[in-house]
């Protein structure tokens, strides 16, 4: 029998909790469609979705940009199921249709063999709820993640009552749980306009909406203000109370508690770009989105995607029948995303925000909030605060290319100056240090590369991370490194030749 | 041809620590690589600089408290580590490295459960016992490999990132340019510091490198209050809390990969795929610091590192290419780099390294290295 390294993981297995043949993430229109689809046509499904998430974890704006907003129904766990499980019809339709739907239940990284990795029985889910975690294998994967908020950095951002867009619409919408009177909105997207007319809809009273362009973007019948500049978000202890523009005819103030950002949506790709799915930023779809082949599927086999996650248009934002649509054509891989038409450039119109509002605000502040970063520290690559460095003389005449290469990348931002690598994931922050990227070294929006996703996606304890199992043999051989003695060897005792026959066998220990 | 007297092929931690100690003395030095600074190993790795069995620990000592005023760049180097042991089998394993360091006249200290607690309060009261070494430390790896980059810039060295070796001109056994996408590049002396395609790249001028690439993973929490030492670790875990105050730790079995040819440099490079392992690793972290057990774990990661037949490193000249060095650290490169840098400085300028004995470097060691040592060790793709 061959021999195997038993340190490596050649030879070990990976315990698997359960398996199923299909397994969809995410309950929204596209992965209800994919799983009752699925299962209509016989096939076993299991449906996670983990929503609604804990009080505690929305207030770190995890999932999304909840910006403090939540009403206190939120804490009501039970309400807080009930309210989501009522809030689509489709749901009590997946779980007639005998799928396996598991609410409050998180994917927190995708798994599967390829250049590096051949360990893997087959595709691998990773799963939380608020207790534990496990594995489990399915036959194929369709990721129907959805979307998400842009954030923007201005002066007075990180009070409670800034928030992204679909975090306000599923709060109203999904909940009746969002704490909002009176808003104005940033942005004239589609997604924007469609929020806002939701939201009005709700009950909030839309003051405006904002453009720092001359014209909307988007027809609406609500009030629009062009060619404004965000000046700064007034507060107190509850968080914004007035929005102040600039605009051509000087300064107006908004009396408001809400600022919901809609000037940028997002398809959520981190499980997919986690699994080494490829990638590829396509302007028409909302930024950084799946390659897909004619059947909805993924570069990396057996993991397919559908939804928002795989591209984001007005058309799909007005009519949750274009995602379903995609889900269920995944589901059988039977079919691809539609295409749609670009309705405008999303490159120059975020770049366009990020210079108007973040490196045009007064008082510097922070674009990641989590690590406490701000544009002056992103565009000059300066190490963190915490450090105690003195700045460098020159340091603030050295642009991004000068610092980094002729193609800088937001990771090695991040890994320099901690933007993008704190509790929120880079969820508030992402989009904004690409824009900075782009605007530091002269480039566009869809030429930054994107900056590394990594398991696990959502913030996960450590002891709810500890695996359900684990192989005999890895615990029999857990080493701290290699679990090589020659390796640790002391060097003045080292034989003059080595050969594989003579080599010293066993654990070492790093000592 | 716009050359450069010595060419470094790899811009990690060795490749760079050497161009820039070469720039130190005045030499014009051009590093390439296929991808970023610090992108592949040099810049994922625990950042530890404790290494006690190396003929290079004592200069690695030695220089680590002064690298922020030399490279005029922080590299969050702290000095000192506490490894705890959570049970006597444990113990008994970490006696290896104290006995080494006193050899070469460093302190440890034993520590009890209370001062464990003490040093490392996430750590709890119930630790078995523990090592303070007034040795070690730990920096953060992809901060020093980019203070080596702009160091070395600052002194008139280049760096030319996005740029792929393709091949060699030679004139005689001499190596006399690099070919690469962007253009070939004269050079008087060449090194080969290119982690995993060390051993491609040295085989293209006549001689086999032995080395096996793999895989190995790491995870880190949400950054938690600042414990009194942050170099902490044990049970089964290398890594440290860092300045920040993460939890950065790795350990537990790799993967042995393909190896990977000249040809497949650059964009067929293996990518860096993590897997549930975070799991195993996370589970460990919780048992060694119990009171960290509701950090949350917001990354995990992988590098892909190289390890020579006995796990050590192999800086020589080539014996079929006498104006190239060849140096892999073999998996352990980043903590021993800038004495690693000190060593090719040395052999570059003066033939010879004037501080250690690395003897144990050669590459000679391997000439009677079994054909199928790769099987007889097991090193096997999964």
């Amino acid at each position: 029998m061959t021999f195997r390294d038993p340190y490596s993981v050649a030879g070990a297995s990976l315990p698997l909790q359960e398996t199923t043949t299909l397994l969809v993430v995410g309950a929204g229109p596209a992965g209800l469609a994919a799983a009752i689809a699925a299962a209509n046509a016989g096939v076993k499904v299991v449906l996670v979705d983990e929503n609604p998430v804990p009080a505690a974890t929305m207030g770190d704006d995890v999932p999304h940009f909840f910006g403090g907003r939540m009403t206190g129904a939120v804490r009501n766990t039970g309400a807080m199921m009930e309210a989501f499980v009522a809030s689509d019809p489709a749901i009590a339709e997946a779980f007639d249709a005998g799928v396996d739907l598991r609410l409050g239940t998180l994917c927190w990284g995708l798994y599967t063999n390829g250049p590096s990795v051949g360990w893997m029985p087959g595709p691998v889910a990773g799963l939380a709820d608020g207790e534990r975690s496990w594995l489990l294998g399915a036959e194929r994967i369709v990721v129907a993640t959805g979307r998400r908020d842009m954030g923007l950095a201005f002066d007075g951002w990180e009070q409670p009552g800034v928030m992204g867009m679909e975090a306000a619409v599923r709060l109203a919408t999904r909940y009746g749980a969002l704490a909002s009177r009176r808003a104005v909105v940033l942005g004239t997207t589609a997604e924007a306009v469609h929020g806002a007319e939701q939201l009005a809809a709700a009950g909030v009273e839309i003051l405006a909406l904002v453009e720092t362009g001359p014209a909307p973007l988007t027809p609406t019948g609500l009030p629009v203000i062009a060619s404004a500049t965000v000046r700064r978000a007034e507060g107190g202890v509850d968080g914004v109370s007035a929005l102040v523009l600039d605009g051509p005819s000087g300064e107006t103030r908004f009396e408001c508690d809400t600022i919901i950002l809609g000037l940028g949506t997002v398809p959520v790709i981190e499980l997919l770009d986690s699994a080494h799915c490829r990638i590829a930023f396509d302007p028409a779809r909302g930024g950084p989105v799946p390659v897909l082949d004619e059947a909805g599927d993924t570069s990396v086999p057996g993991i397919a995607a559908a939804g928002d996650c795989a591209g984001i248009w007005a058309e799909k934002t007005r009519d949750p029948a274009v995602a379903a649509a995609e889900g269920r054509r995944a589901a059988l891989g039977s079919g691809a995303v539609d295409l749609p038409q670009s309705a405008y450039d999303i490159c120059a119109y975020r770049l366009g925000w990020v210079r108007s509002a973040t490196l045009g605000a007064r008082t510097e502040p922070y674009v990641c909030q989590c690590e406490e970063v701000t544009a002056r520290e992103i565009l000059e690559v300066r190490p963190p605060r915490y450090l105690g460095a003195p700045p460098r003389p020159g340091d603030n005449s050295r642009d991004l290319v000068s610092l980094l290469g002729q193609a800088p990348s937001p990771d090695q931002v991040k890994r320099l100056t901690r933007a993008g690598m704190g509790l929120c994931q880079g969820r508030r922050c992402r989009e904004q240090v690409a824009a900075l990227t782009a605007l530091g070294s002269g480039t566009t929006l869809d030429r930054v590369p994107l900056a590394t996703h990594r398991a696990p996606v959502r913030p996960l304890p450590l002891r709810v991370a500890a695996p359900t199992g684990e192989d005999a043999g890895i615990a029999a051989h857990w080493d701290v490194w290699f679990g090589m003695k020659s390796q640790y060897q002391n060097f003045w005792s080292l034989p003059e030749h080595y050969t594989a026959a003579g080599r010293l066998a066993g654990k070492d220990g790093l000592g | 041809m716009n050359g450069a007297s010595v060419i470094v092929i790899g811009g990690g931690a060795t490749g760079l620590s050497a161009a820039w100690w070469l720039a130190r003395d005045g030499v014009d030095v051009l590093v390439l690589d296929k991808g970023l600074v610090a992108w592949e190993a040099s810049g994922r790795n625990g950042g530890g600089c404790s290494h006690h069995f190396s003929p290079l620990f004592a200069e690695e000592q030695r220089l680590w408290p002064l690298m922020d005023g030399l490279l005029g760049y922080p590299t969050e180097y702290t000095r000192s580590r506490v490894r705890i042991a959570r049970s006597p089998e444990q113990w008994a394993q970490y006696q290896l490295g104290p006995t080494n360091a006193a050899r070469q006249g460093f302190r440890t200290e034993v520590i009890d459960a209370k001062q464990i607690a003490e040093l490392a309060p996430l750590a709890g009261p119930d630790c078995y016992a523990g090592h303070l070494c007034h040795w070690g430390g730990h920096a953060n790896p992809h901060r020093t490999v980019q203070a080596y980059a702009w160091a070395l810039q600052d002194l008139g060295g280049r760096v030319m990132q996005q740029t792929a070796v393709r091949g060699f001109e030679r004139s005689g056994e001499r190596v006399t340019a690099v070919e690469t996408d962007a253009g070939t590049f004269g050079c008087d002396t060449l090194v080969i510091a290119a982690g995993p395609h060390t051993g491609a790249l040295a085989q293209a001028l006549g001689t086999a490198v032995p080395m096996v690439p793999a895989r190995a993973e790491m995870i880190v929490t949400e950054p938690l209050p600042l414990m009194p030492e942050t170099g902490v670790d044990g049970n089964g875990l290398y890594g440290r809390q860092t300045r920040r105050g993460n939890l950065a730790y790795g350990g537990g079995p790799h993967e042995w990969l393909a190896e990977t040819g000249l040809d497949r440099m650059g964009l067929g490079a293996p990518s860096r795929a993590a897997t549930p392992l975070m799991q195993n690793m996370a589970a460990r972290l919780a048992q060694m610091f119990p009171l960290a057990a509701h950090a949350r774990l917001i990354r995990s990661w992988a590098g892909i590192i190289e390890n020579t037949p006995d796990g050590r490193p192999v800086i020589d000249r080539l014996p079929t290419c006498p104006n190239a060095i060849v140096a892999t650290m073999s998996s352990i490169g980043f903590g021993l780099s800038p004495a690693t840098g000190h060593v090719i400085r040395d052999l570059v300028q003066d033939g010879a390294c004037s501080f250690a004995d690395v003897s144990s470097f050669r590459l000679e060691r391997f000439s009677r290295l079994e054909p199928d040592w790769r099987e007889q060790q097991g090193w096997l793709a999964a």
